[in-house]
């Protein structure tokens, strides 16, 4: 059996700063992460980040990537584990992966659940048509493998997945119909939906899609106007030729080691769905076992990061390492989630977690 | 199909091989998966469903949702959105739910 300290499943932006944060405190920490390349979705984001430069702003997700994994390989504490998949934690606090081919059991004293979000589908007839595919699919065909995914794409969903997917797509020379969005608004950044919008790509707001049709795969989809109530509006439907649609609604947090390791759930629509119970230092209601990143709630790869570098000093400090520095660390990085957290979207994600913590209407 | 020029990416693909998709031979990169050289292939009906046989194609490219399965050399129920292509690889269309050899 594999022993460590700490073990980080998911080697995202969230597992990585994990186990850098826990490593530099002086715990060893091994990391399952299922791909082949660590980096979670920053592999596949060229765009420039926002924020402040503690968490990268100014660089593309890719070079984010590539540095918070150069970061944990260069630590001798820190062993990486590409191609293995955690399949399941028991009452004995024994981890069991899958790695080439084999069945691997692994005892740690602390676990760090970095698992992120899975994209969410939309529900109208034909949705399972080849052609249709998560946003986030489109980037790994595009900016991973450097295939295109068609020719013309339908994106839906104009949140900053969607304004941002579509300008990738742009910059791969494929042709955008358009961008549409159920809501009244458009939901991402503007500088985003000004970039596109200025590359002829109409952004269609209170729309959405009321089939698609294909013989085999995607041909095109009848999209229409919704209401104040969000009904469709009989009489606008609007026929789009497509080969490609792009959903870019959503991510629900991949939970289900959670679940299986007998965390206390809830369901909070403000963190996108089904939740661990956790205290503000991230440990879940099974002692011993943290969260971090979407897993806890769907956010910005930003505050993954520094949620993920909280749970690693956390996890760290109980384990009894730097015990004269933790505590400042810890306070650091709560300090930098309410920065992160401040604008209108940091609002809705702040009541989410005072709903989590059972703090409802307190000021945070 | 591929994309040769791009403003920030600069793609590895690693090295050039042959495998059959149904048993036609299709070219594809040693680093990229083989849902990638598929579509690069213009190939996007990965299989059909196991009730309705309905076409399933890739949808989370990674490894998530399981519309991408199929049979390669003979092993059912592979996500190919995460599996890498490798020289003379079979890979073919699954129908139902593939049997355990």
């Amino acid at each position: 059996m594999k022993q460590t300290e700490i073990l980080v499943v998911g080697g995202g932006p969230a597992g990585l700063c994990a186990a850098s944060a826990a490593a530099e405190l002086g715990a060893d920490v091994l990391i399952l992460e299922r791909d082949s390349k660590p980096g979670g979705q920053l592999v596949k984001q060229t765009h420039k980040f926002f924020g402040s430069k503690k968490q990268y702003a100014g660089d593309r997700g890719i070079q984010i990537g590539d540095f918070l994994l150069e970061q944990v390989e260069s630590n001798p504490k820190v062993e990486v584990w590409p191609d293995a998949t955690c399949l399941g934690i028991y009452e004995d606090g024994v981890v069991t992966a899958e790695k080439d081919d084999k069945h691997i059991k692994i005892k740690p004293e602390r676990i760090i659940i970095a698992t992120g979000a899975a994209e969410k589908a939309l529900m109208f007839p034909n949705n399972d048509l080849p052609g249709i595919y998560g946003a986030g699919a489109v980037q790994t065909l595009m900016n991973v493998a450097g295939v295109v995914p068609g020719k013309r794409v339908l994106m839906v969903g104009a949140g900053n997945i969607g304004l941002i997917v579509s300008y990738q797509l742009l910059q791969a020379g494929v042709e955008v119909a358009a961008v549409i969005e159920a809501a009244p608004h458009i939901g991402g950044y503007l500088v985003h939906a000004s970039k596109i919008r200025r590359a002829g790509v109409p952004i269609l707001t209170s729309h959405t899609v009321k089939e698609a049709y294909g013989n085999d795969t995607l041909e095109g989809a009848i999209i229409c106007r919704l209401d104040e109530k969000w009904q469709p509006i009989p009489g606008t439907e609007q026929d789009i030729k497509a080969d490609v649609m792009c959903l870019a609604v959503g991510l629900s947090p991949l939970t289900e080691l959670c679940w299986q390791a007998g965390c206390k759930m809830k369901y909070i629509a403000e963190l996108s769905g089904h939740v661990p119970v956790r205290n503000e230092y991230l440990e879940t209601t099974r002692p011993g076992l943290y969260v971090a990143g979407d897993v806890s709630g769907v956010e910005e790869a930003s505050s993954a990061m520094v949620e993920g570098r909280l749970a690693g000093i956390s996890a760290a400090l109980s384990l009894g390492y730097g015990k004269d520095k933790a505590p400042q660390l810890q306070a650091e990085a709560l300090a930098e989630l309410k920065e992160l957290r401040s604008g209108p979207t940091g609002e809705k994600i702040m009541n989410g977690i005072m709903k989590l913590l059972g703090k409802e209407g307190a000021a945070c | 199909m591929r994309i040769v020029e791009h403003p920030i990416l600069d793609f590895q693909r690693g090295e050039k091989v042959t495998f059959y998709f149904d048993g036609q031979p299709v070219e594809g990169y040693t680093e990229e998966t083989i849902a990638a050289a598929l579509h690069a292939a213009g190939i996007r009906v990965l299989g059909h469903s196991p009730e309705l046989h309905r076409p399933r194609g890739l949808f989370c490219a990674i490894g998530n949702c399981s519309s991408c399965l199929m049979v390669v050399n003979g092993e059912p129920n592979v996500r190919v959105c995460v599996e890498k292509v490798q020289p003379g690889m079979k890979v073919e269309t699954q129908k139902g739910k593939g049997c355990l050899r």
